[in-house]
């Protein structure tokens, strides 16, 4: 079943929604606006050896679209709360069209999001070739499949009063350990703890304008192994919500 | 459309809905507490059935089971002659739970329109939002609704799919008055296509006055099952009520089919377990009795005789308990 017009649906309703446009886009654009502008000119943050503009816009897009995968789950949470799986498992609604729904509407929520703050990036200089564009926006696409998980295990598992505390800080942690804010130290502790997890790898989508691999074999491995754990989890813990609502 | 007829007269000969044997346990904070008891109940297609008893007789877990949102610890479900999944799938079950809301941030008319395209044969949005009264505010969004207003909403969406099966878990639970009775004209105008409907209710009057049948619940058993008039006889308690001054209520007492007596001022009224038996023998010993009444006792009476909860008449014997 292709479910068209529920997904149609399901996106409308979404965009409608105004938390989205503040958590997911705003905030993030103006945190963008606030650290990359007045650093404008520096052509290498932290010895990462990217400019600031680029750096920032990478970062704080790893930011929101983190945060508008995880939303899916705030989403999940409310509808579990108003009875309505109930009301979707009586229909010919099958389980893979209702998580094909939710994950891409997550995607398309983020795709707006990077939008937003790619257009804020060029604003401030931020310069690279379409196939630089491509291959970065690619990276981070893949970078967030474990987050779609994510979103789904949380909304199946939580309540809505507590998973605004769990995103917000699920999402400043993931962020905060994968760079978003500045470039973690090159070696110890964090860096290894860092490298893997993946919203360092998202951070590090922004190596494509250095030319290379931004992605080493180990982070294919991290995003693998991530997404492997974080589906399993979302299968149980819909498996577990649907046995006895 | 004429699909959909051809697919009522085969439901209608697949034979409709079997429970058997069905149990349902649940882990309590002392050891299991067993909602459903191993019930076993046959509905016709076409049939429209109360299931009827107090809070925590088990009405929603059978309910859940016959929808198969539970899997049963034992016994088995069938929706005409599929399981309930399969019944689901094909779209022929619609359903309205006790309590829930809508998703926000659409329109009624989108939601609807949303929900109908999950279906292979739905009815018209124009004509589930018209037969709801929902028509009124379908450009409104759903988080906007009064509290009415979204129970017809909600039952436009059970209504959506033009279902075989209609189940309705305690449906009228947050109705007003009025919306309660235009919620019952709709139901029954649906009811007249020839479809299957179950609802649960705590309201004897709505299984009195909408249901062909109740099944009553209690402890997780049936306690009775029958067409409604029938489960009245079952507690025999017609009243007969007569003026006849003076008379000795002990040898009214006495007479055939009759349980108790009790003076109220001139008139006297007779609890019977065979009112027919009661007036013939009540005639032809007391000829000037006056302003005969019988009256059947509400099935709130007859409920609370059979279950053993609350006062019970003292005619009537206490029904069989099953063996569990």
């Amino acid at each position: 079943m292709i479910a068209l017009t529920y997904i149609r649906y399901e996106l409308l309703r979404t965009f409608r929604n105004r938390r989205f446009f503040i958590i997911s886009l705003a905030f993030p654009l103006i945190l963008y606006f606030v650290i990359a502008l007045p650093n404008r000119n520096v052509s290498d943050v932290g010895g990462s050896g990217i400019a600031a503009p680029l750096y920032f816009m990478v970062g704080l897009a790893s930011f929101g679209t983190m945060g508008a995968m995880l939303s899916c789950g705030a989403r999940i949470a409310t509808e579990r709360a108003a009875g309505w799986n109930r009301q979707l498992r009586i229909t010919p609604l099958s389980p893979r069209t209702y998580f094909r729904a939710k994950v891409l509407t997550a995607y398309l929520m983020a795709l707006v999001s990077m939008a937003v703050l790619f257009a804020a990036g060029t604003s401030l200089g931020v310069s690279l070739s379409a196939s630089q564009w491509l291959k970065m926006i690619a990276l981070m696409l893949v970078g967030l499949i474990p987050f779609a998980a994510l979103g789904i295990a949380i909304g199946h598992l939580l309540t809505p009063d507590s998973i605004g505390p769990a995103l917000g800080g699920g999402v400043s942690v993931f962020a905060f350990l994968g760079g978003t804010w500045f470039p973690l130290p090159t070696h110890g502790f964090i860096h290894s703890l860092a490298q893997n997890l993946p919203s360092y790898w998202l951070v590090q989508a922004s190596h494509v304008a250095l030319g290379g691999r931004p992605w080493s074999a180990h982070a294919w491995v991290v995003i693998a192994a991530w997404t492997a754990v974080l589906s399993a989890v979302a299968m149980w813990a819909y498996g577990r919500d649907t046995r006895r609502v | 459309m004429s699909n959909a007829v051809l697919d009522r007269a085969a439901a209608a000969q697949s034979g409709g809905i079997q429970l058997r044997g069905l149990s349902k346990s649940f882990r309590g904070p002392r050891g299991p507490i067993e909602a459903v008891k191993g019930i076993d109940v046959e509905i016709a297609a076409g049939e429209t059935v109360a299931l009827l008893g107090p809070n925590g007789a088990g009405k929603s877990t059978t309910i859940d089971m016959l929808l198969g949102l539970l899997p049963p610890d034992s016994g088995s479900v069938t929706v005409f002659g599929r399981s309930p999944a399969e019944a689901i799938s094909a779209g022929a079950i619609g359903a309205m739970f006790q309590s829930g809301g809508l998703v926000r941030d659409l329109s009624v008319r989108e939601l609807v329109t949303m929900m109908a395209s999950l279906y292979p044969r739905p009815l018209g949005v124009e004509e589930v939002l018209d037969l709801t009264g929902s028509i009124d505010y379908a450009s409104q969004r759903t988080q906007k609704l009064s509290g009415g207003q979204t129970q017809r909403v909600r039952f436009a969406v059970a209504l959506i799919s033009n279902p075989e099966l209609l189940v309705l878990d305690e449906p009228t639970v947050a109705m007003d008055v009025e919306g309660r009775r235009a919620f019952w004209e709709t139901m029954r105008a649906f009811a007249a296509g020839g479809r299957t409907i179950v609802f649960a209710t705590h309201y004897l009057e709505e299984a009195d006055a909408y249901a062909d049948r109740a099944i009553l619940m209690a402890h997780g058993s049936v306690v009775a099952d029958g067409p409604t008039t029938e489960i009245r006889a079952m507690v025999g308690s017609r009243r007969i009520r007569a003026t006849l001054p003076g008379v000795d209520l002990q040898a009214l007492g006495a007479l055939a089919g009759v349980t108790s007596a009790e003076r109220r001022g001139e008139s006297i009224v007779l609890v019977c377990s065979d009112s027919d038996e009661a007036i013939r023998a009540l005639l032809q010993t007391h000829p000037e009795a006056r302003d005969i009444e019988i009256t059947a006792a509400g099935l709130e009476e007859a409920f609370l005789a059979l279950t053993g909860d609350g006062p019970q008449p003292p005619s009537v014997a206490p029904a069989p308990e099953r063996a569990s």
